[in-house]
């Protein structure tokens, strides 16, 4: 994190090296606490528009002077993440872009141009860009001959998909993954409650398949992969594609509607005095007695002056953890249809100084419970043409995770 | 694969020398491993162009990795190296005749990125064959290289026809080709003045129809060229709809946005209104997923859900609740969240509203809890019917003493009693036990002002503004305003020896000891009125004060609309026009100086903007203008004051900005002027904006070397270069200028006055004249700006 550039590449003339340093000065150095308004990730300093996101250690910025498309800047930058981890072996970091610098130059020259971004996605990217080293005569004919193929792929209207595909055995894995946030008051009334859902596929088929999707849900609000026909869906609400080889996100949906609650979080917390409180929470698994739920971890936030905390759990196991200031109650198997609760009394330590009120931060949960869908979609049929009409094994899983899952106390 | 890290790994000493050494080595895999070096160097940000010769020498290969190296050092580089560059153009020129397309096309891409004269005469043979080459990959590349080019030497662009090869790759069949097409042209359109083209329907369609087929960017491209276009028949709006409204529920957030841009721009022109209602209704989840990607995305499309339900509150009005704080989003998220929670809140969702601002309120972030204080005020003020309970919750978290939280409301709720005068004043008993934890300016002065104006109904009012007077002297400007205020107040409606007491002291320290003149003067006009017409004073002081307006500032309409036709870019998360932000096509004068001084000016935090450059030229201070100012004005105010003022007297500019603005306004006369007569004014000239000034010297010299400089304020407007272009002005002369101006969101100062602005303006012979200057903020978003006025698409 000491800010130095890893890596750069100007595409107008407009904008020079040395503002990246003054990114640097101004943002990453400055904390500029008494003026909040200022840490957005879009500002201007001096001429300059400077739009940045960051992923682990590197900071990705974008600086332009004109009036840009910033919802394109920062869906680029995130597309240049998911490249970069493509590339690189799931990793985006400093040393991995240090150690490919040469072709993270190559890539960059490739995807945008002049400032408008080109082709990003690694699997098109994957035909024509990768690293070799010399070429002898014979090869250098082939590889024109390729270029020629890659370059009309990649300009195609089915631009993520070559023909030549071949499959001994033909497969496609689908997987829905839910993610259900939530947010209920101390009273247990839900105040918020929706789940983000995406169906990811894998898909291992020969040729050009034409995959069609039905699914039992009225969806309204989705979003789909670029090689989903959209016009179709718009008219026959069928999901209708050829699918990119391998894997990708077919769609995202989001629904509030009709949920089913995974668990339901029952808090009582009373300060006793200034030195000790009683904890008291019971969890209850709101899915039938067939499902079961996996990593359950409760995390119920403690004032700092915490002191130690006596724990007694009907189910798995708690402690109190003094980095988080929270007792952390972890349970590896919760079955359904159950009910378990946890008792604490904490004791704290008396503080001289007279402190504001404990701010009383909301209770969190992490949880997967697998072949379950809090939003209740399901596959109707997944059907899969092609002109050689191999047969094709379809796979279809479930798993539903907690997403920001939280009660207030 | 890995392992390129040990190229940033060099000696230090005679490093470019070693390099230059192994650039001419002949083995092939060692010369490639020194360019590589040399672009670690050139990467890390060392000077690596003396070796510029060798590293050319190693341009013609037919290892492509190798080449893209060298031509990837030739960018950063040939600019330095003009005239060694010419000796790469050999091996351009015949990389875009190579077999291979992707070198055809690295050729013509690279060439256009290297801004050297000589090479891009040699560019255009190439470029001319590439526009119609026969592969698309070629094509869709030498379509931005027309863009790259017309930015170096536009001229050169026309003569060649270059434009019209890229017009006719409208028609192309290949959609990646269409998209970059596109692309390019919008490009040349922003800094070219031409209306070339005329938009035919045929142009359109083809464009919607690419629009189904191209890259996900491409859609990008196509969506917001056809935001640009004037469309002006319904029939061909329902169309662009039909065929943009699938583009909502694209997984790339930039598509989605650009979609809702074009459909809204489209729905004036629907005359049906079950179909506008329809749409409006599928706007709505689109918006809301973009709030589940990263928090960037988040940011931006709250900035945009700003603007959109100003103009369409029901496209998501019944999602209040997605808009509700999570406990771990970041404060730049939660802070726009809350605008929008204000923006949809209503009779129907009120409470559960309430309940989450109260929620908030008791959070560790101090800025945010502010802003849920604040937010709960706002809604008080615009929903009459919740005002009682939002007073309730602001009355709760007053119980709860916790400091900050207090002072918020306090700050609110005398908003609120401007709102609804003598309705909600029994709480005021509350609001007196928590006087002693006041603490910040703002909110005494809030504090004083509700003890002045209800001076009756409190009994003890006369000691509650003794506590506070004891510290007079040391009290911030603002509040010692209000103590002033507030004494005289007190002493009218209840004229008994204590309050006189406390009135003498007040203003004999006001008019003696203080060297504000705001104070001051405030001090000196009570003065005179208390002992010329007591009855006067009454009136004036105890005037019916007009009830403040609904809270929320709306936006300009005009200035609205051309954000909404901007949604997506930049311009929609500053909330100002490109206009304002944008320097490049306004061709201002000597970007350079501007930007040293920008920059110097964003270090200075102490809120003054600094005039970096020439000192002489004396910054504008926020808090207390000199006596010349003052004594041509009545008390420039801060926002705060601005709420608090009882003197309506105080701003005569809402009137003055009334007035058409070629009648420039006296904002100095010869006598407070020290002899210089001012009058001015803002204006557009040429579809820029502009401050008018007219010069009257009624001194014995003659002046010269005028320059001027603003203060922060409400739009972040300042001079484009503080030389005012004015001959010398000789005795008994009046001269006019104009000076043209720029925007910068970095001069922006939210708390100004909107109406007004704060200018400072100097001479050789008489130093700096300080004057405020009605302001009207039309000037800035004239409908030049209005991004439909020509067509530049079509065939």
């Amino acid at each position: 994190m000491k800010g130095d550039i890893l890596i750069q590449r100007t595409y107008r003339d407009d904008v020079e090296r040395n503002l990246a340093a003054t990114f640097r000065t101004h943002i990453l150095n400055s904390r500029e606490v008494d003026n909040i308004a200022n840490l957005t990730p879009v500002r201007v300093l001096g001429s300059c528009s400077f739009m940045y996101m960051r992923h682990g250690d590197v900071y990705i910025l974008g600086v332009t002077k004109s009036n840009a498309n910033v919802m394109m800047a920062f869906q680029f930058m995130t597309n240049v993440v998911t490249l970069c981890k493509a590339y690189f072996g799931g990793e985006c970091s400093e040393q991995s872009i240090k150690n490919n610098f040469v072709l993270i130059y190559e890539l960059l020259d490739e995807i945008m141009d002049f400032g408008y971004p080109q082709i990003v996605d690694p699997s098109i990217l994957k035909q024509y860009i990768f690293q070799k080293g010399f070429i002898t005569e014979a090869a250098k004919a082939k590889r024109e001959a390729e270029a020629q193929n890659a370059t009309l792929q990649v300009t195609g209207a089915v631009g993520w998909r070559t023909d030549n595909i071949k499959y001994k055995k033909n497969e496609v894995f689908l997987d829905i993954v839910e993610q259900v946030n939530m947010l209920m008051s101390s009273k247990g009334t839900v105040l918020r409650c929706d789940v983000n859902g995406k169906i990811v596929m894998k898909v291992f088929l020969s040729g050009m398949p034409d995959v069609k999707l039905g699914l039992n849900e009225k969806l309204e609000d989705v979003t789909f992969h670029q090689c989903v026909n959209l016009g179709k869906f718009n008219t026959e609400k069928v999901v209708s594609f050829v699918p990119p080889d391998g894997e990708f996100e077919l769609m995202k949906y989001r629904c509030q509607e009709g949920i089913s609650l995974p668990f339901l979080v029952t808090p009582l917390i009373s300060e006793l005095g200034r030195t000790r409180m009683e904890v008291n929470a019971k969890v209850k698994a709101g899915f039938g007695a067939k499902d079961f739920a996996l990593n359950v971890v409760i995390t119920i936030p403690v004032p700092d002056t915490t002191a130690k905390a006596d724990i007694h759990t009907s189910i798995g196991k708690a402690k109190y953890d003094s980095k988080k200031h929270a007792l952390v109650w972890k349970v590896k198997r919760f079955n359904g249809a159950t009910e378990h609760s946890l008792m604490a009394s904490v004791e704290l330590i008396a503080t001289t100084r007279d402190k504001k009120a404990w701010s009383r931060p909301p209770i969190s949960m992490s949880f997967q419970v697998p072949m379950y869908s809090a939003s209740g979609l399901r596959v109707q049929y997944l059907k899969v043409w092609e002109k050689s009409s191999y047969k094709v094994e379809k796979w279809v899983r479930k798993v539903c995770k907690s997403g920001d899952y939280s009660i207030r106390t | 694969m890995s392992g390129d890290g040990k190229y940033f790994a060099t000696t230090k000493k005679g490093e470019i020398h070693e390099l230059k050494e192994e650039l001419r080595v002949l083995d092939k895999s060692r010369r490639k491993d020194a360019v590589k070096k040399v672009i670690a160097a050139m990467t890390v940000g060392k000077d690596v162009s003396p070796i510029f010769p060798d590293v050319v020498n190693c341009m013609q290969t037919d290892d492509l990795e190798l080449k893209k190296l060298v031509y990837l050092y030739l960018i950063n580089y040939a600019k330095s190296q003009p005239d060694l560059a010419i000796m790469a153009v050999n091996t351009f020129v015949k990389d875009s005749q190579d077999p291979n397309p992707l070198i055809r096309a690295l050729a013509v891409r690279t060439m256009g990125c290297i801004r050297v004269d000589k090479i891009t005469e040699y560019l255009c043979d190439p470029l001319q064959r590439c526009l119609k080459d026969d592969d698309p990959y070629v094509r869709k590349t030498a379509a931005v290289c027309v863009a790259k080019l017309y930015d170096i030497n536009p001229e050169l662009v026309e003569d060649r026809g270059f434009l019209d090869l890229l017009k006719d790759l409208l028609a192309d069949s290949n959609p990646m080709v269409v998209a970059n097409a596109v692309a390019a042209l919008a490009d040349i359109r922003e800094t070219s003045s031409h209306n070339l083209l005329v938009l035919t329907n045929q142009a359109l369609f083809k464009l919607l129809r690419a629009l189904n087929e191209c890259t996900e960017w491409g859609q990008v491209y196509i969506l917001d060229a056809i935001s640009k276009m004037q469309i002006s028949e319904a029939k061909d709006a329902e169309s662009i709809v039909e065929r943009v409204v699938p583009r909502l529920q694209h997984a790339n957030s930039a598509v989605v946005l650009s979609a809702v841009k074009v459909v809204l721009l489209q729905l004036p022109l629907i005359s049906d209104e079950a179909a506008v209602k329809a749409l409006i209704k599928k706007l709505g989840p689109p918006l809301v997923t973009l709030l589940s990607e990263e928090a960037e995305v988040q940011y931006v499309a709250l900035r945009n859900i700003n603007l959109i339900v100003q103009k369409h509150p029901e496209v998501l009005s019944h999602e209040i609740k997605v808009f509700f704080c999570k406990y771990n989003d970041p404060i730049y998220v939660k802070l726009e969240k809350l605008d929008i929670m204000i923006a949809l809140a209503n009779e129907r969702n009120i409470d559960q509203v309430l309940l989450e601002l109260k929620e908030y309120a008791t959070e560790v972030d101090v800025d945010f809890v502010r802003k849920a204080v604040r937010a709960i005020g706002r809604c008080a003020v615009t929903l009459e019917r919740a005002a009682e309970r939002c007073i309730n919750v602001l009355l709760e978290l007053i119980k709860q003493k916790v400091n900050y939280v207090v002072q918020e409301a306090v700050v609110v709720i005398k908003d609120i009693f401007r709102r609804y005068p003598n309705r909600y004043e029994s709480i005021i008993a509350t609001l007196c036990d928590s006087l002693d934890s006041l603490d910040e300016p703002e909110a005494r002065a809030s504090m004083v002002w509700i003890i002045g104006e209800y001076a009756e109904r409190i009994d003890n009012a006369d000691e509650l503004l003794e506590s506070f007077l004891e510290a007079f002297p040391e009290e911030n400007a603002a509040v010692q305003l209000q103590l002033v205020t507030a004494a005289v107040k007190l002493f009218l409606k209840n004229p008994q020896p204590r309050a006189q007491q406390m009135i003498q002291l007040v203003l004999t320290y006001a008019t003696q000891e203080t060297d504000n003149p705001d104070l001051r003067d405030r001090a000196y006009v009570y003065w005179r009125l208390l002992s010329s017409d007591p009855e006067a004073a009454r009136a004036v002081v105890l005037a019916e004060k007009p009830v403040i307006s609904q809270g929320t500032a709306t936006m300009d309409p005009q200035l609205l609309s051309t954000l909404l036709g901007n949604l997506s870019t930049l311009s929609s998360v500053y909330h100002l026009p490109p206009s304002a932000f944008v320097t490049r096509a306004a061709h201002t004068p000597a970007p350079s100086l501007d930007n040293g001084a920008l920059r110097e000016r964003t270090t200075t935090d102490d809120g003054v903007a600094a005039a970096a450059g020439s000192s002489s030229s004396g910054p504008v201070s926020d808090g207390a203008p000199s006596s010349a100012a003052a004594a041509a004005q009545p008390p420039s105010s801060s926002s705060l004051i601005g709420d608090l003022l009882d003197l309506d007297i105080s701003d005569p500019s809402p009137a003055a900005a009334a007035a058409p603005v070629e009648e420039l306004v006296e904002v100095m006369s010869p006598q407070n002027g020290k002899g210089l007569g001012i009058k001015a004014g803002f204006s557009r000239e040429n579809n820029a904006p502009v401050f008018l000034l007219q010069l009257a010297n009624t001194t014995q010299q003659s002046l010269d070397g005028f320059m001027v400089q603003f203060n922060k304020n409400s739009h972040g407007v300042a001079p484009a270069s503080q030389v005012v272009q004015v001959p010398p002005l000789g005795p008994g002369e009046t001269a006019g200028a104009s000076v043209p101006l720029t925007t910068n969101p970095a001069l922006i100062n939210p708390a100004a006055n909107p109406a007004t602005i704060q200018v400072a303006i100097r001479n050789n012979q008489q130093g700096v004249l300080y004057f405020t200057s009605p302001f009207k903020p039309d000037i800035l978003a004239a409908p030049a700006a209005s991004p439909v006025d020509d067509n530049f698409f079509g065939l």
